[in-house]
C-alpha cells in the first residue's frame, strides 16, 4: 500500500499528495558525520505502512556461514531479550503507552500505523526459553513472570533480575536454573510514565552492579504535547540498585530505546531514535557512547547544533551545548536493539555491535526492517554498517517481521526479537552450531552478556 | 396564500444552508483566535483546539457546498456563491492539513491560512444571507 493516507483524504488534494509521496533520494547517512539535508515536509507526512505477511516457513536471511532458526513463536509482542548465565533466554513481552489522541492527525495516523503492527494482545510477561541439550532447539517455553506492565528492559546483577516496566523498575530474585519467579516483583523505583508517548524503558546495569541505567523516551515527536509533558523525559537515569534513588545521567536523547555496556571499557552506549516529519533524510537515528552529564540536543537541536525551529520558545544556550552523537545509523531506521558482539560470533562479526532496526513509517522508500552490524576497532565504530539479518520485507513490499531487541549469547548466537511475527530468531555461525552437540553448554560464559554485564564471572 | 407556501418550502432549505454557513464562519473565526493564542503564548493546547475547530468548520462548509449545489440546480443563484464557498473549502482544507504538523511547525502559515479562511467564510455567508432575503420574497 502506497501512501495509505490517500484513502482517508478527498481527491481534491490528490495532486499535492502525490508530490508528497514521491520517492526520497537515498542518502548514505552512516558514521560520524552524516550528510544532513535542509528540513522539509510535504502537505502530508510521508507514511508508508506495509501490510504484514506470514513467514510461511521461511526465515530471515543471514550472511553466508550463518544459520537462522525460529526458537519461539506465538509470543505476546516480544521486545527485548536477556541471555542468562546458564544459557536460558528471557523475553520481555508487551505493549505500553497511554498517550491520548490530541489532534485529528493523531486519530488518522494512529489508525494507519496500527496496520503495520501486530494485533496480538500485549503479553505483559517474561517468557523463559531453554535449550537443555544444546541442540539449538529451545524445547522449554514457559512463563517466568506475568501480570507485568509492558516490561521492556532486562538486566541481571548477581542473583537479582531487574525488569523495567513502562512505569516502574522492579526486581525479582533469581537463582541459576530457575524457570518461574519465586515471588511477586519488588519495586525498586517508579519511572516517569505520564502519557508515555514513547513508553519503552530500556535498561542496563553498571559493570559493578551498583547502578542501573534506565532510558526514558520523550513524550512527543517534537514537543507537540507541550513542554510540561517533557519533564523527566528524553534522558537516561542512573538508579542506585540498593536504594532506588536516581540521578539524571544524560539528557536530550529523544528516544533511547536500548542500552548496552561496552565490554572492556565499561562505557554506557545507547541507540536513539531521532525526530520525524522534517524529511525522509532527517534526522539520523544514532548509536552513541553516553557521556555522564551530556546533553544530546532534543528537543532544541539535532546532530549537534542543527536548530529545530518547531520548538518554541527556543534555547540557544542548549543548542550550543548539544553533543554530536558518535555514529549515525540512517534516518528513520528505528533502531530498537543494541548488543555488543563477542568473538564467538565469528568472522567479521566478532568486534562491534548488532543493532535491531524496526523499520520506518515516515519514509518512502522504507528503510530499516533488518539487523545491522556496526564494526568496531579499538573500541570505536569503524566503517559502514553491514547487513546481518535481512529478508523482513517481501519483494512485493509486505512485511514479515520487525526486529526489536538483540542479544548476543556468548556461546556464539545472536538472539533477535521480532514483534510483528511474534517470533524469537536465533542466528548462529554454521560451523559453531555443530559444536554444542558434542560440547554441553558451559554453566557460565567466558564473555559478558551485553545486557547483563555484571553477570559475567 | 400561494406565496406563503412558496416561501416556506424553499425557506427551510435556505435557513439550513444559512445555519451551516454561520456555523462555519464561527468555527473558522474561533480557530483563528486559538491560532493567535498559540502564536502569542506557545501554549500547545490552543493549537490542538484550532485543529478540531477546523474539522468542525470543514464539515459545515462541505454541507454548505452541497446546499449551494442544490440551490444552483434550482436556479436563481449566482455562480459566485459556489466559487467563494469552494475557495473557502480549499483554504480550510489546507489549513486543517497544515495544523497536522507538530508544534511550531504550523507557524506562521497556519495563522495566515486561518485569516484567509475567515475572510472567505465571511464573504460566503454575507452573499448567502443577502440572497436569503431575496429568496424570501421570491
Amino acid at each position: 500500500m502506497k501512501c495509505s493516507s490517500l484513502n482517508v483524504l478527498p481527491l481534491a488534494a490528490a495532486a499535492m499528495l502525490l508530490a508528497a509521496c514521491s520517492k526520497a533520494p537515498d542518502l548514505d547517512q552512516y558514521g560520524a558525520s552524516p550528510k544532513l539535508p535542509e528540513p522539509s515536509r510535504g502537505v502530508m507526512p510521508d507514511m508508508i505502512i506495509a501490510k504484514p505477511a506470514p513467514w510461511d516457513g521461511q526465515v530471515p536471511i543471514a550472511p553466508q556461514g550463518y544459520t537462522v532458526s525460529a526458537i519461539a513463536t506465538d509470543l505476546g509482542i516480544p521486545r527485548q531479550t536477556l541471555v542468562l548465565p546458564n544459557g536460558d533466554i528471557l523475553v520481555a513481552e508487551g505493549r505500553g503507552g497511554h498517550a491520548p489522541k490530541l489532534k485529528p492527525k493523531d486519530v488518522i495516523a494512529g489508525k494507519i500505523k496500527a496496520k503495520g503492527n501486530t494485533s496480538v494482545k500485549s503479553g505483559n510477561r517474561l517468557t523463559l526459553l531453554r535449550d537443555a541439550d544444546g541442540d539449538g532447539k529451545y524445547e522449554l517455553k514457559t512463563v517466568f513472570a506475568d501480570h507485568l506492565d509492558a516490561p521492556y528492559g532486562l538486566a541481571l546483577v548477581g542473583n537479582k533480575l531487574y525488569v523495567a516496566n513502562q512505569g516502574e523498575l522492579v526486581r525479582f530474585d533469581y537463582q541459576p536454573g530457575q524457570t518461574h519467579a519465586s515471588g511477586a516483583p519488588v519495586k525498586v523505583t517508579d519511572l516517569p510514565s505520564a502519557i508515555n508517548h514513547h513508553w519503552t524503558k530500556a535498561l542496563a546495569a553498571s559493570p559493578d552492579g551498583r547502578y542501573l541505567y534506565v532510558a526514558i523516551g520523550s513524550n512527543s515527536n517534537i514537543t507537540e504535547r507541550g513542554m510540561s509533558a517533557e519533564v523527566d523525559r528524553a534522558r537516561i537515569w542512573q538508579v542506585d540498585a540498593a536504594t532506588g534513588a536516581h540521578k539524571v545521567y544524560a539528557t536530550g536523547l529523544r528516544n533511547p530505546t536500548a542500552l548496552a555496556i561496552q565490554p572492556g571499557t565499561d562505557t554506557l552506549w545507547a541507540v536513539v531514535n531521532e525526530r520525524d516529519e522534517i524529511g525522509p533524510n532527517l534526522v539520523p537515528d544514532y548509536l552513541t557512547s553516553v557521556r555522564e552529564g551530556g546533553f544530546y540536543g532534543w528537543p532544541y537541536a539535532y546532530w549537534g547544533q542543527h536548530v529545530d525551529t518547531r520548538v518554541m520558545p527556543q534555547d540557544p544556550a542548549k543548542v550550543a551545548a548539544a553533543i554530536v552523537p558518535d555514529y549515525a545509523l540512517g534516518s528513520h531506521v528505528a533502531a530498537l536493539g543494541v548488543a555488543f558482539s563477542a568473538p564467538t560470533m565469528g568472522g567479521q562479526f566478532g568486534d562491534g555491535v548488532f543493532v535491531g532496526e524496526h523499520g520506518s513509517w515516515n519514509r518512502n522508500p522504507p528503510v530499516g526492517y533488518k539487523v545491522v552490524f556496526v564494526p568496531f576497532r579499538n573500541g570505536r565504530p569503524s566503517g559502514d554498517p553491514i547487513d546481518f539479518l535481512t529478508g523482513f520485507r517481501t519483494k512485493d513490499g509486505k512485511t514479515r517481521g520487525r526486529p526489536v531487541g538483540v542479544s548476543v549469547d556468548p556461546r556464539g548466537a545472536l538472539i533477535v526479537a521480532d514483534d510483528l511475527s511474534n517470533t524469537i530468531w536465533r542466528v548462529t555461525p554454521t560451523t559453531a552450531a555443530a559444536a554444542p552437540a558434542t560440547t554441553p553448554p558451559a554453566p557460565a560464559a567466558s564473555a559478558p552478556a551485553p545486557a547483563a554485564p555484571s553477570s559475567a564471572p | 396564500m400561494v406565496s406563503t407556501v412558496d416561501r416556506l418550502r424553499p425557506g427551510g432549505a435556505h435557513l439550513f444552508h444559512a445555519a451551516t454557513l454561520a456555523g462555519a464562519l464561527a468555527l473558522f473565526l474561533v480557530a483563528l483566535l486559538t491560532d493567535w493564542a498559540y502564536w502569542s503564548s506557545y501554549e500547545i493546547q490552543w493549537s490542538n483546539f484550532a485543529s478540531w475547530l477546523l474539522v468542525g468548520a470543514m464539515v459545515l462548509v462541505s454541507v454548505a457546498i452541497i446546499c449551494e449545489i442544490f440551490a444552483l440546480v434550482r436556479g436563481g443563484r449566482s455562480v459566485v456563491h459556489i466559487v467563494v464557498l469552494v475557495a473557502t473549502w480549499l483554504v480550510g482544507f489546507f489549513d486543517a492539513l497544515h495544523h497536522g504538523r507538530d508544534a511550531w511547525a504550523i507557524m506562521p502559515t497556519a495563522l495566515v491560512l486561518s485569516v484567509i479562511a475567515v475572510v472567505l467564510a465571511f464573504v460566503a455567508t454575507w452573499l448567502s444571507f443577502a440572497s436569503l432575503r431575496a429568496g424570501g420574497v421570491r
